[in-house]
């Protein structure tokens, strides 16, 4: 059956089963590939997505359920003004390395920072530990977060 | 491996016309330049507009290779990064071969920067005398007074973009012996400011990895595993499979290891996958479980080894440890591990309409994926092309000389009419599960000390499953029965340590191995330099101190491996930790290069530990780009920190007992709290960065935590042997 998704702005009809995860539509029927899977129980992050401004995983969240929400993914995440900044740092800093990880990294870090302009290393720790990097890039997550914050503030 | 580059042949190049410049290869080892690609395999590509792109040879699994030889190239050329682009190389091992590996193009040892660093530079090089020598016969001046600043060719009074000389040099002849930079002379190479060329892209979604590849018509294709390895499907039955929408069909695999789930995507997939019954044939399975690989290995342990590395005297050395002073022993046990790479295997292959077949894929090893493609898919390797994109990760996973996840993909596309291309993706679970280990060791060691403290005697014993035995990488790497990636890192440590002997007992696989950051290395550094702490705990002395005492400095070796020593414990304020706090070291030589580590932590192994700070200093040679040298420090220190404070792959039965990351929880952003990576600088040639962070890291956890409460850790993973962390 149709589902309607509204995404990044714009609305999209998928045909799909009301069950299937929002990853699996974003990624193979919207074509969409910035939304990485990496676990699909929830344990890594990588499937981060917008809901209606709050950060899901997209691996365990229902095309059924979000019918009526407002998704943004990572293609969209840098005209928002945390998100631009977050970007911003992530390249003066050199965060990534494989980079697989990142997209997930940034817009849970997006949600972080809407609701803690100014996050204590220990915060960030607590908010970002869901969002798994095998690079192991965390020290420059933590950085790049700590500096889209001052860039925000100024 | 030794890290020495062989000569690149001799510059030569053709005639050619339009607005393009290569320098590059031509079959046969002649530096070349030419108006385009099909007349040889370029390193560079220069465009009218000026745009520089560097031809990647190697796969970027996140160490930053792309960065770093554009870097070279745009250091010998004369441009400013933000001009560069990067491409990856085509599969073509006589011209893009890894100059470490022979006849073989491949990513691994941390060996990119290290075989390319000459290799790139000359052919920047080539191209600046080119377009140099073009720009001085139309202008009319003397060559030595022009230069290319920031990509464009000044001096004698003109100014222009080198994109305007580009038609001309591509018919001069390529220089035979370009003048290479001095090192005084570097602007780039060794510049902390320079950025990667990835970070934007990688940070905004639009990097493409090899799972995002979406060719029209295409099928996901999964497939199911038996749950031990070695058991083979006979039948199965698919009738529930067809009511999952999307399912298309499911096949035998040819080698029986499975069956092929083919769908229109990748959910279909995997619903119709698990709903797939599979009849399986397990009289050939593996059963054994870990405890039973891990009695063998402590049985070898005890018994004579077969191998004596060194050939050194061992009955010298059991003479010294019977009349030492003090004896102190230790047993390790190292479990399997599994890489677990954040992006799941995955590859697709297609057919183009004239006929040729292209995989895409994030191979470290295209050499060996291309003959297993060309034989599976009974097609010349001329008619096989590889587009390498991004990986998502390694760690060695993506470079088995089995090509497996590739072959299973050619396998599963022969079995099709060829008309839609088919994209292998591999779950989480199958990822885990279907795993190349880090096999499972153990070592025992014996040192006897006399009364003042001085080893007489090291009685080393290494038993587990061998890595390169049985793989096209033997005869470079197996000598005389010994597998090198066993022992790396105790029989040739930089330490002078008087009455060593090295024994070695393989183990028969019980599951399929491989090599997985760092290698042996990830074994050896831990019970060598856990074995250096107790030594120097027990003679009374400081652990720093007592490890310098072995690195007297007449050797370059022991020199360099005793100057980053000296430098970590420096800079992290060795034997004065923060109050409440506790440091442990280790240093290891690994691909080249020498790395110190000092862990400082915090509470108790009953309360928690937690790991407050970690300082590290790397002389890794030359540091290309240095920034990218901390990067992989602070990655490679969080590898090998997460995996032994808690993951192993158990297997019951034959089964391996992890399915996912809950199970084998990944190292999280809390773990670490601060890490401190200092580069020491050097002339020497640049040599590995990628995985020489990993062996010292978590000993020196190890350490630390002895240090702060006196339980040695011999068997890992850490959480196991009853530290828990805060
Ligand atoms: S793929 Fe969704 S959390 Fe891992
Ligand atoms: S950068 Fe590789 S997983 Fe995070």
């Amino acid at each position: 059956m149709a589902i309607s998704l509204n995404l990044n702005g714009q609305t999209h009809s998928v045909e799909a089963d009301p069950d299937t995860p929002l990853l699996w539509v974003i990624r193979d029927e919207l074509k969409m590939t910035g939304t990485k899977f990496g676990c699909g129980v929830a344990s890594c992050g990588a499937c981060t997505v917008h809901l209606n401004g709050e950060p899901v995983r997209s691996c365990q969240t229902y095309l059924g359920d979000v019918e009526d929400a407002e998704i943004t993914t990572i293609e969209a995440i840098g005209e928002d003004r945390i998100g631009a900044a977050l970007q911003q740092a992530w390249v003066e800093l050199d965060v990534v390395q494989c980079g697989y990880c990142q997209s997930g990294q940034i817009m849970s870090a997006v949600g972080l920072l809407a609701e803690n302009p100014k996050p204590s290393a220990e915060e960030i720790d607590s908010y970002m530990h869901g969002n798994a990097c095998r690079c192991a890039t965390y020290q420059r997550i933590r950085a790049g977060i700590e500096r889209a914050s001052e860039i925000l503030e100024a | 491996m030794t890290l020495t580059t062989s000569r690149r042949g001799f510059l030569a190049a053709t005639a050619a016309t339009g607005a393009v410049l290569f320098v590059g290869l031509r079959p046969g080892g002649a530096m070349a330049a030419a108006a385009t690609d099909t007349s040889l395999n370029p390193f560079v590509r220069i465009d009218a507009d000026g745009r520089v792109t560097a031809i990647i040879k190697h796969v970027e699994m996140g160490q930053g290779p792309s960065t770093g030889l554009a870097t070279l190239i745009a250091e010998e050329l004369g441009m400013r990064m933000d001009q560069m682009a990067y491409d990856f190389a085509p599969s073509n091992p006589q011209v893009y071969n890894n100059l470490l590996f022979g006849p073989m193009q491949g990513t691994g040892g941390s060996t990119a920067m290290a075989n390319s660093f000459e290799q790139y530079r000359r052919a920047g090089a080539a191209a600046r005398e080119m377009l140099i020598a073009a720009a001085a016969q139309e202008w009319g001046v003397d060559a030595g007074s022009l230069d290319i600043v920031d990509g464009r060719i000044t001096g004698a009074g003109q100014d222009a973009s080198i994109g305007d000389f580009v038609a001309a040099a591509s018919a001069l002849d390529a220089p035979a012996e370009p003048r290479l930079k001095e090192a005084s002379e570097f602007r780039l190479i060794g510049n902390a400011d320079v950025r990667r060329l990835d970070s934007a892209a990688k940070g905004n979604g639009t990097a493409k990895f090899a799972i995002d590849t979406y060719l029209p018509n295409q099928m996901v294709v999964m497939i199911a595993r038996p749950a031990q390895r070695g058991a083979t499907a006979t039948d199965f039955d698919d009738s529930a499979a067809t009511e999952v929408a999307g399912f298309i069909r499911a096949a035998l695999l040819p080698n029986a290891a499975g069956v092929a789930v083919y769908a229109e995507n990748t959910w279909s997939a995997m619903q119709a996958r698990d709903a797939l019954d599979v009849t399986w044939d397990t009289s050939a399975a593996e059963t054994r479980s870990s405890e039973d690989i891990r009695d063998e290995i402590m049985v070898a342990l005890d018994a004579e080894p077969t191998y004596n590395v060194t050939g050194a005297d061992r009955a010298a050395t059991d003479a010294a440890l019977a009349e030492a002073d003090q004896v102190v022993e230790q047993t390790f046990y190292f479990p399997l591990l599994a890489h677990a790479a954040l992006e799941p295997l995955n590859c697709t292959i297609e057919q183009t309409e004239d006929g040729r077949v292209v995989l895409h894929d994030g191979t470290q090893i295209p050499t060996l994926v291309h003959g297993a493609l060309a034989q599976i898919l009974e097609m010349p390797m001329e008619q096989i092309e590889i587009n390498t994109v991004l990986a998502g990760g390694s760690f060695g996973r993506r470079a088995t000389p089995q090509a497996d996840y590739q072959s299973e993909a050619a396998m599963a596309f022969a079995m099709t009419d060829r008309s839609r291309p088919v994209k292998l993706v591999y779950s989480r679970e199958d990822d885990m599960r279907a795993g190349y280990y880090r096999p499972a060791f153990g070592h025992k060691i014996r040192v006897g000390l006399d009364a003042g403290g001085q080893i007489t005697g090291w009685d080393h014993r290494i038993a587990g499953q061998p890595v390169i035995k049985g793989t096209p990488f033997e005869a470079a790497f197996v000598k005389d029965g010994v597998d090198h990636s066993s022992v790396e890192g105790t029989s040739d440590t930089p330490y002078r340590i008087p009455g060593a002997v090295f024994g070695l007992t393989d183990i028969e696989k019980a599951t399929t191995t491989l090599w997985w950051r760092a290698v042996g290395h990830t074994h050896t550094a831990y019970a060598m330099e856990v074995m250096m702490d107790m030594v120097a705990r027990a003679a009374g002395a400081d652990p720093v101190a007592y490890r310098l005492q072995y690195l007297d400095a007449d050797g370059a070796d022991q020199a360099r491996m005793a100057g980053v020593l000296r430098l970590a414990a420096e800079k992290a304020g060795w034997g004065n930790p923060q109050d409440g706090r506790a440091q442990g070291v280790a240093v290891h030589k690994s691909f080249g290069s020498y790395v110190a580590e000092v862990v400082e932590v915090s509470g108790t192994p009953e309360d928690g530990i937690r790991i407050e700070k970690v300082t590290c200093a790397v002389d890794c040679g030359i540091a290309v780009n240095p920034d990218t040298v901390k990067a992989q420090m602070e990655g490679g220190i969080g590898y090998g920190i997460g995996h032994n404070m808690r993951d192993q792959i158990t297997l019951t039965d034959g089964v391996v007992d992890q399915y996912n990351y809950p199970d084998y929880e990944p190292l999280r952003i809390g773990d670490i709290g601060e890490i401190e990576v200092h580069v020491v600088p050097s002339t020497a040639p640049p040599s590995g960065a990628g995985e020489p962070g990993t062996p010292p890291a978590a000993p020196a956890l190890a350490n630390a935590i002895a240090a702060v409460s006196d339980l040695r850790i011999g068997s890992l993973p850490m959480d196991e042997a009853g530290v828990s962390f805060a």
